[in-house]
């Protein structure tokens, strides 16, 4: 281990700022047009303006074609098994507080596998910052019905078209307790880059999840909300407190219901910040908290002390 | 061992009434209703023995509904090495008529059975036993006082044995007081008037049958006794061994791992957390891995197979991690608050592809804490997934032993963050694999990744197929050197013969008294219970060669081939004829005189007699 160490750098050593240089590492898998693309070079702009130092930056995911992203950013982490990322991000997060903890992967990967730990996750506000990259099919195995695939789109398991209605991410997101709850697009560069840089500033639990479209299987998914394509992008307005008469009909992302009403909207939706909670208290403050309290009672004990005293009582 | 008769009157003579007969050591069954509180006895009991500094092992069984129902607690007290719970009572305490018609069979003859004459009415005619009946319930009722109603029933029983064995009364009130410290005060004083109470009882029926524990020789040296469970064990040996995180899911006989370490790692700086279910457990434990910090998952069988997959990840990227598979009765759900050891296989190999990982299996609730310490050492060491393969039987028996010396055994482990240099790759094909945990700095401004993916020396993908060979290799050969630092265990009994008896996990105290009745008999045979179980020991093959059979003895299934989980990897891997199996599925522990009936019988050894403790410690029944 000694030849491979280095003494370490002084702690105020200058430091060369973040750039999307330092942060490129292997080159994406992905599809020429694929929409992750942008999403990867999004991220790569968002950790330029964070510039934390590169070694705290952990990034981790699960299965898919998204589920690449940890190879294509220079930091660690890693590629988890499938629909699992969110409680391993989570352990990481828990018990490293100096990290800054991503996770990213896709729509099966998130709302159908991992669907259990993306409710369980937003339930306890672990610091963190997920974002789901929604094509709404099953790219890396060509086809297969996903949790947001619309009804009657045709795919290799539902040839005749899909019956399983799809889960509403925004509505889901909302009831199961997440602290910021956002949505974009990854046509919408500039959007999508201040979606991802306000939910990596939240602190809590924090979801982006950005409609990013596979060119290969399931092209025009979301031409609805491009404009380009004739579609509108319609983002959220949100509310300025400003006293105005306009502002009465903006969105208040602190207030839950009216975010849950948003989330109702049909099809394509609105763009924006559906939820922001300030208040609720992180699962990784509550349990420092519990570990400076239950310190406070054992008077500066050492590890041994505290173990010799507890044995003293199995006498 | 089996002899515990050591009458102070000379045989045939009559015992003086009221001199206390004494005897070297005493099995109690406890029978009643899991709410009667007879674990709180045998506890009591047991952590008297153990601060007496004699050697004690319990027993129990416990309903799996929620709302109670018949429960027995066993205690075996005394001197000498106590290896079992004793295949028969010397004392039956029967709280109700179903303890009483359920237990009876398990008392020997010339026992004693204590009921409660206000709920049991034993066979009359039954002459076998010595009866006594004392009203536990009007009695306590008496005692304590109207609002109480009959709870304190169970010590009340206490005081009956603290009287019966001449128990260490000062001892015993003590850790009463401290068991109801911190509740009201009311409930102290009335668990002290019953005890009190019960040890008055002024029945002459008990004044015919007392008795008196052998104390032990003293050992100026010895360190003091504690007494614990085996899930205990555990937990204080991780935290011994320096893990201060983990992560698990409510499982039965598994929990109390979880909730001990939930309450005690906070005060380590540490953190444990209840997972959402088995998988998010393993995955938030790799998580506090992954950051540098070792950590433990604990779970039983049904669990284990749903942490396959990500175990198969640990494996693949080499993150160290504990899993404590506390086993049960199964497949499915199963038995769950029964003993068997049928998950070895799936501790092995249960994962996809070429998943090899350690697996560790305590065999005394004292060898649970040592476990745990080697467990972190070689997970650390190795950066390798190790599997503590517990068992229902260890996990709530309540053994006494020598308190570890702290001084010599606390491990310190912090991640090791300090800058890397260009030179750095996690996974050399031709070194240890060393993680760089996140917040080092690479010197290479390269940065690691951890992947279930095949991948070269630095971590990135990679379907070479040179690649994945030498790194198949490098994760085999990874395991195979954890044997080199295992040395070849020793064999207990004779160290050549007729017979070596094999086991692991909780059987050992039954195998070993074994080996001494079948030694009685004229059998040379020797006793060999492997911890580790994969890798094994080096050198098994040539203790087999020393003998004519082998026998490994296991709770689980003899299997579609005639053996059980450990004889047909055993029988693998040193294709050696002599090894068959003998095998239960009953849900319960082997008795000693079972091996010893099932050994007799496998080799046509007619002579043997199955040893059932031929002597009564107690008197024959007092018929005057």
């Amino acid at each position: 281990m000694s030849a491979s160490v280095l003494s370490a750098p002084p702690a105020d050593a200058p430091r060369a700022p973040l750039t999307r240089k330092l942060l490129t590492a292997d080159h994406p898998t992905w599809c020429p047009g694929c929409g992750d693309f942008a999403v990867l070079a999004s991220f790569y702009r968002v950790l330029e303006k964070l510039n934390y130092p590169q070694e705290n930056i952990v990034i981790f995911a699960g299965i898919g074609c998204s589920s690449r992203f940890p190879y294509f950013v220079n930091a660690h982490g890693g590629h988890f098994i499938h629909g699992r990322s969110l409680p391993l991000a989570a352990g990481v997060s828990l018990s490293r507080d100096d990290l800054h903890v991503f996770a990213f992967g896709g729509d099966g990967d998130g709302y159908s596998i991992g669907g259990n730990h993306l409710v369980h996750t937003a339930r306890k506000n672990v610091r963190m910052t997920y974002i789901i990259m929604d094509n709404s099919v099953y790219g890396l195995t060509k086809k297969q019905t996903s949790p947001t695939s619309p009804l009657g789109f045709k795919t290799k398991t539902d040839p005749w078209g899909v019956y399983d209605h799809p889960i509403n991410p925004m509505r889901t997101l909302i009831n199961s307790g997440a602290t910021f709850v956002a949505r974009t697009h990854a046509t919408q560069v500039n959007h999508m880059v201040e979606m991802m840089l306000r939910a990596s500033q939240h602190d809590g639990f924090s979801v982006v999840e950005i409609l990013s479209e596979c060119v290969e299987f399931f092209e025009g998914a979301y031409n609805a909300s491009v404009p380009r394509k004739g579609g509108s992008f319609q983002a959220i307005e949100e509310k300025k407190h400003d006293g105005t008469p306009e502002d009465a009909a903006r969105h208040d992302p602190t207030d839950e219901g009216a975010a849950a009403h948003l989330a109702l909207e049909p099809w394509p939706g609105r763009f924006g910040v559906y939820y922001e909670n300030k208040t609720r208290a992180t699962k990784n403050a509550l349990e420092q908290d519990l570990i400076a309290r239950t310190r406070e009672k054992t008077k500066g004990a050492s590890d041994l002390e505290l173990l010799q005293k507890t044995f003293a009582r199995m006498r | 061992m089996d002899s515990i008769t050591s009458p102070a009157t000379p045989a045939g003579s009559k015992p003086e009434a009221h001199v206390p007969r004494s005897l070297t050591d005493v099995v109690v069954r406890l029978a009643g209703n899991s709410q009667d509180g007879i674990q709180a006895v045998g506890g009591f009991l047991a952590r008297l023995a153990g601060r007496s500094a004699q050697e004690v092992m319990t027993y129990m069984t416990i309903p799996s509904t929620i709302s109670g129902g018949p429960s027995i607690f066993q205690v075996r007290m005394g001197t000498g090495d106590i290896l079992s719970s004793g295949d028969r009572a010397d004392v039956l305490v029967a709280f109700y008529q179903h303890s009483y018609d359920d237990h009876r069979a398990a008392l020997r003859p010339g026992g004693v059975l204590l009921y409660d004459s206000d709920q049991v009415k034993p066979n009359p005619d039954d002459h076998e036993v010595n009866a006594i009946g004392v009203p536990f319930t009007a009695a306590t009722v008496e005692a304590v006082g109207g609002s109480a109603k009959e709870k304190g029933k169970n010590i009340y029983v206490l005081g009956l044995l603290a009287r019966m064995f001449d128990l260490n009364v000062p001892k015993l009130t003590q850790l009463i007081k401290e068991r109801f410290a911190g509740k009201s005060e009311d409930v102290a004083r009335n668990a002290l008037v019953a005890f009190d109470s019960g040890y008055a009882y002024p029945g002459e029926n008990l004044r015919k049958h007392l008795y008196r524990l052998e104390q032990p020789e003293p050992r100026p040296d010895a360190r003091p006794q504690i007494t614990t469970d085996g899930n205990a064990a555990i937990a204080y040996g991780l935290i011994a061994a320096g893990v201060r995180y983990g992560a698990a899911y409510p499982i039965t006989p598994a929990t109390s791992i979880m909730e001990i370490l939930r309450a005690e790692l906070p005060k380590y700086g540490g953190l444990f957390v209840q997972c959402e279910d088995e998988i998010a457990a393993i995955a938030t434990a790799l998580g506090f891995s992954y950051g540098g910090n070792l950590a433990i998952t604990n779970t039983s069988g049904p669990g284990l197979s749903l942490k396959a997959e990500a175990l198969g990840w640990a494996v693949m990227a080499e993150i160290p991690l504990i899993v404590v598979n506390v086993q049960r009765g199964g497949p499915s759900t199963g038995l769950p608050t029964s003993i068997e050891q049928s998950d070895l296989l799936q501790a092995i190999y249960g994962s996809h592809g070429d998943a090899p990982r350690v697996v560790l299996a305590p065999h005394t609730v004292e060898d649970c804490f040592y476990v745990a310490l080697e467990a972190a050492r070689i997970a650390r060491e190795f950066s390798t997934p190790v599997i503590i393969l517990s068992d229902q039987a260890l996990s709530t028996r309540i053994e006494a032993f020598d308190e570890p010396d702290l001084t010599k055994l606390m491990v310190e482990a912090k991640p090791d963050l300090r800058p890397r240099d260009a030179s750095f790759k996690p996974y050399p094909f031709d070194g240890p694999t060393r993680h760089a945990p996140p917040g080092t700095v690479m010197g290479s401004g390269k940065y690691p990744t951890v992947s279930g993916l095949e991948h070269d020396e630095l971590g990135h993908p990679s379907a070479n197929p040179v690649v994945h060979a030498k790194m198949t290799a490098k994760r085999r050969d990874k395991i195979k050197a954890v044997a080199a630092t295992f040395t070849t265990p020793e064999v207990f009994g004779d160290q050549s013969g007729d017979l070596l008896l094999i086991g692991w996990g909780c059987t050992y105290g039954p195998i070993h008294e074994a080996v001494g009745r079948l030694q009685g008999s004229g059998v040379k045979v020797g006793h060999l219970h492997l911890r580790h179980i994969h890798p094994l020991d080096p050198g098994l093959d040539q203790i087999f060669a020393r003998y004519q059979h082998i026998r490994v003895i296991e709770i689980n299934d003899q299997g579609l081939y005639g053996y059980g989980q450990l004889a047909t990897l055993l029988r693998s891997v040193y294709c050696n004829p002599a090894i068959a199996s003998i095998t239960k599925t009953e849900g319960l522990t082997y008795r000693v005189s079972e091996i010893v009936e099932r050994v007799a019988e496998q080799l046509g050894l007619t002579s043997i007699k199955s040893g059932a403790r031929k002597h009564s410690i107690l008197a024959a029944p007092d018929r005057n």
